[in-house]
C-alpha cells in the first residue's frame, strides 16, 4: 500500500490548485515581503519538522552506521572494531542468500504484478470496458485491488491459513479431489516456503499496477488505436507501440517504488516462517532484526541494515531523479 | 493471457476505405468468441483473487469438527461465533482496536500539522536550498526502518517510552510527515499568488495567512493525506512489533500475526483471527473509497 505514495504525489501535483497558473520558480517567496527579517521568519516554520527529523531519523541513522563498525551486544558499550563486520558481511553466505531471496521478492512484487497488471489493465480498459460495459470493468478492478488494503501481516495470515500444513484449505481441497499425494507442508518445506511467501506478495501487489495503469490509459486517445488499426497493426503491435509507450512514466514509477518495497519485505516472513525452514525464506530485513533482538549481535545487525539502506538509497536516487525530471518537463511544457 | 487476446484481434489487415471504417464501427459492439475468452480469463483471475476472502469468511463461522467433516469449501453446517469469540477474548480485541485507532489517529493529525508547517516554509516561503530539503524529507520516508530500529529502541528505552504507544506515535508522525512535507511543498509551490498578495495587503500576518487562507484552500489535499496517514500507520508492522511488546499495547496486525503458530489456535480460530484483521480495513475501504480512489489513481477522476 505504501507504494501508492508516489502516485499520490503525481496526482496532487496535477490537481491542486490551479495548475494552469503555475508560478514561475523564482527565489522570492510567494508572499510579498513585509519586514526586514523576512527570510528568517519562514525558517521558524521549519523548526518542528527539522527537530523531529533530526531526532528520529538523522541521529539514529548515523548511529546505526557507527554501530556497523563496532562489536556491540547490547549490554556493555560498543567497541570499535573497524571494518571487521563489513569484511564478515562480504563473506557471509547467509547474507548473500538473503539478498538472493530479495530477488525472489522483486519477481513476486515487481516483475509478475507489472507484467500481469499491464495485460489486465489493457484487457479491462480496452476490451471489457468497451464491449461489456464500464461498470463491469470497474468492478473487476476493485476486486483486484482489494488485497492491497490489507495490512501485509494480515494478508500473510490469510494466505498462511490456506497453506496450513495438516488441515489447511489447499491440502484439504487436494485430498477431496483425489490429489492427496500433492498435499504438502507448504510453509514448512524448504522447496515451497519461499514460493508460498511469493504467492502472498503477488496476491497483495497485483491490484496496484492494475489501478495505476488503468488510470493512465485514460490519457490514450482512442483515435490513435483506430489509426493504427487502419494501418494494419495487430493487437500486440498496438499494445506495444501505443499503450506501453504512453504509460511509460507510470510503469517506471510502479517498478521503482515496488522494488523499494520488495527490498523491505519483513511482515510476511516474520508472520509465516521466521526466515525458515533453514534459511529458505531469510530476507535482509529479517536477518538484521534477528541479529538485533535474537542473537544480540547488534553491531552485525547494524551492518546488514546499513547495507540494505545503501541498496535502497541507490534505487531511491534513480527514482527521485526521474521524478524531478518529470516535474521539470511538466513545468516547462 | 496476451496470447489469447492477440489471437482474437490479430485479423488480416484491411485496406483503408469505407468498408473498413464500417467494420470498425460494427466491431465495437460485436462480441467475438475471443472477447468472451478474455472476459472469462479475467473473471477467473478475479475469482482467484477474492477466493481467500471467501474461504476466510465461511470458515470463521464453523466449528473445527464441522471443518474437518465438510472441508473448507462447504458453507457452515450451522453458523457459529465460537471461533471469533475465542480469538476476540483471547487477545482482548477491543483493546487492540483502541490501540490501533489511537496510534493511527494521533499520527495522522500530528503528521498533517507538521507537514503543513514545513511545506508552508518550503512551498510558499521558498526558503533557500529547498530542493535539497525536500529530497532530504523524501529520503527519510524511503529509508528501511531497520536502519533506525536499534538506535530508536535504545533512545526510547532511555527516556522511558519503550513499550508505550507514544513511542510509535512519535516515530510515525515523523515518517509520515516526511512524505507529507514532500508532497505539500510541491502543491504549495503552485499556490495562487494573487490570493496571498490580497491577504497580505489586508494586513494579515504570515501566521494568519497560513491558517485562514492556505489551510482552508488546500483542505482537499490535507484530507487525502489524513486518510492515507491513518491507513498506512494502521498497516505498519515492524516498529509496533519491536516497540510494543506487552499485550496491552499491541496493535491489531501485531496481535494477529504474533499468535500464528500458537498451539491453541485451531483451524477455525486462526481463520477467525484473519477475519478480524481483514474487517477494519474493509470498513476503511468502504468509508474512504472516494478519497482513496482520488489519492491512488493519477488523474482518473476529472
Amino acid at each position: 500500500m505504501s507504494e501508492t505514495r508516489a502516485m499520490i504525489a503525481v496526482e496532487e501535483r496535477q490537481r491542486d490548485p490551479r495548475p494552469a497558473k503555475r508560478t514561475r520558480r523564482t527565489e522570492d517567496p510567494l508572499l510579498p515581503k513585509s519586514g526586514k527579517n523576512d527570510a528568517a521568519a519562514f525558517w521558524l516554520y521549519l523548526i518542528p519538522g527539522f527537530v523531529l527529523l533530526s531526532v528520529i531519523i538523522v541521529v539514529p541513522l548515523v548511529w546505526n552506521v557507527y554501530l556497523s563498525f563496532t562489536s556491540y551486544r547490547g549490554i556493555r558499550p560498543p567497541e570499535w572494531i573497524g571494518l571487521d563486520n563489513w569484511i564478515r558481511l562480504f563473506g557471509d553466505e547467509k547474507f548473500w542468500l538473503s539478498f538472493g531471496n530479495s530477488i525472489a521478492m522483486i519477481i513476486a512484487m515487481v516483475v509478475i504484478p507489472t507484467l500481469l497488471g499491464l495485460a489486465l489493465a489493457a484487457a479491462l480498459f480496452d476490451l471489457v470496458g468497451r464491449k461489456f460495459g464500464g461498470k463491469l470493468a470497474s468492478f473487476l478492478r476493485a476486486t483486484f485491488y482489494l488485497p492491497q488494503i490489507l495490512p501485509i501481516a494480515v494478508a500473510a495470515v490469510v494466505i498462511g491459513w490456506i497453506l496450513r500444513a495438516d488441515d489447511g484449505a489447499l491440502n484439504e481441497m487436494l485430498r477431496a479431489v483425489g490429489l492427496g499425494d500433492l498435499a504438502h507442508n507448504w510453509l514448512g518445506s524448504p522447496d515451497t516456503a519461499l514460493l508460498s511467501i511469493m504467492v502472498v506478495m503477488v496476491w497483495v501487489q497485483l491490484g496496484y499496477p492494475v489501478v495505476i495503469f488503468m488510470a493512465a490509459l485514460q490519457r490514450v486517445d482512442p483515435e490513435l488505436y483506430e489509426a493504427a488499426e487502419l494501418d494494419g497493426a495487430n493487437w500486440f503491435q498496438r499494445f506495444r507501440a501505443i499503450t506501453v509507450s504512453i504509460i511509460r512514466p507510470e510503469i517506471f514509477v510502479v517498478t521503482l517504488t515496488c522494488t523499494i518495497a520488495a527490498l523491505k519485505v519483513f511482515g510476511p516472513v516474520y508472520t509465516l516462517t521466521r526466515g525458515g525452514p533453514g534459511n529458505a525464506t531469510l530476507v535482509p530485513s529479517y536477518y538484521s532484526f534477528s541479529e538485533f533482538f535474537q542473537t544480540q549481535q547488534v553491531g552485525y545487525g547494524a551492518t546488514i541494515a546499513t547495507a540494505l539502506t545503501i541498496v535502497i538509497g541507490v534505487v531511491a536516487f534513480f527514482f527521485i531523479r526521474a521524478q524531478n525530471r518529470a516535474e521539470r518537463a511538466e513545468r516547462e511544457g | 493471457m496476451s496470447a489469447a487476446t492477440t489471437a482474437t484481434t490479430g485479423r488480416p489487415p484491411v485496406a483503408p476505405g469505407t468498408e473498413s471504417t464500417y467494420k470498425i464501427r460494427r466491431r465495437r459492439t460485436k462480441r467475438t468468441a475471443g472477447d468472451w475468452t478474455v472476459l472469462v480469463l479475467t473473471v477467473l483471475l478475479a475469482l482467484l483473487v477474492i477466493a481467500p476472502f471467501y474461504l476466510i469468511i465461511i470458515n470463521s463461522f464453523k466449528t473445527p469438527a464441522d471443518y474437518s467433516t465438510g472441508g473448507p469449501l462447504q458453507l457452515p453446517g450451522e453458523w457459529t461465533l465460537d471461533g471469533i469469540a475465542k480469538f476476540w477474548e483471547r487477545v482482548d480485541f477491543p483493546l487492540k482496536l483502541w490501540n490501533s485507532i489511537l496510534i493511527s489517529g494521533m499520527v495522522s493529525i500530528l503528521a498533517v500539522l507538521v507537514s503543513v508547517l514545513s511545506a508552508y516554509a518550503i512551498g510558499i516561503g521558498r526558503v533557500r536550498g529547498r530542493t535539497w530539503i525536500v529530497v532530504l524529507f523524501l529520503l527519510a520516508n524511503m529509508l528501511p526502518q531497520e536502519a533506525l530500529l536499534y538506535p530508536l529502541y535504545f533512545m526510547f528505552k532511555g527516556v522511558g517510552l519503550y513499550d508505550n504507544v507514544w513511542s510509535v506515535i512519535i516515530i510515525f508522525t515523523v515518517i509520515q510527515s516526511a512524505f507529507g512535507t514532500y508532497l505539500l511543498s510541491s502543491v504549495y509551490g503552485t499556490f495562487p499568488k494573487e490570493v496571498l498578495e490580497a491577504a497580505s495587503l489586508d494586513g494579515a500576518s504570515r501566521w494568519t495567512i497560513l491558517w485562514r487562507v492556505v489551510v482552508p484552500i488546500s483542505r482537499p489535499t490535507l484530507s487525502v493525506l489524513l486518510v492515507f496517514f491513518f491507513i498506512w500507520t494502521w498497516n505498519e508492522f515492524l516498529i509496533p512489533l519491536t516497540f510494543l511488546i506487552s499485550n496491552d499495547n499491541q496493535t491489531v496486525p501485531v496481535a494477529i500475526a504474533t499468535l500464528q503458530g500458537d498451539r491453541l489456535m485451531d483451524v477455525t480460530t486462526t481463520s477467525a483471527s484473519a477475519l478480524l484483521g481483514v474487517i477494519p480495513t474493509l470498513i476503511f475501504f468502504l468509508i474512504f473509497q472516494r478519497t482513496l480512489a482520488r489519492g491512488i489513481t493519477a488523474g482518473a477522476v476529472k
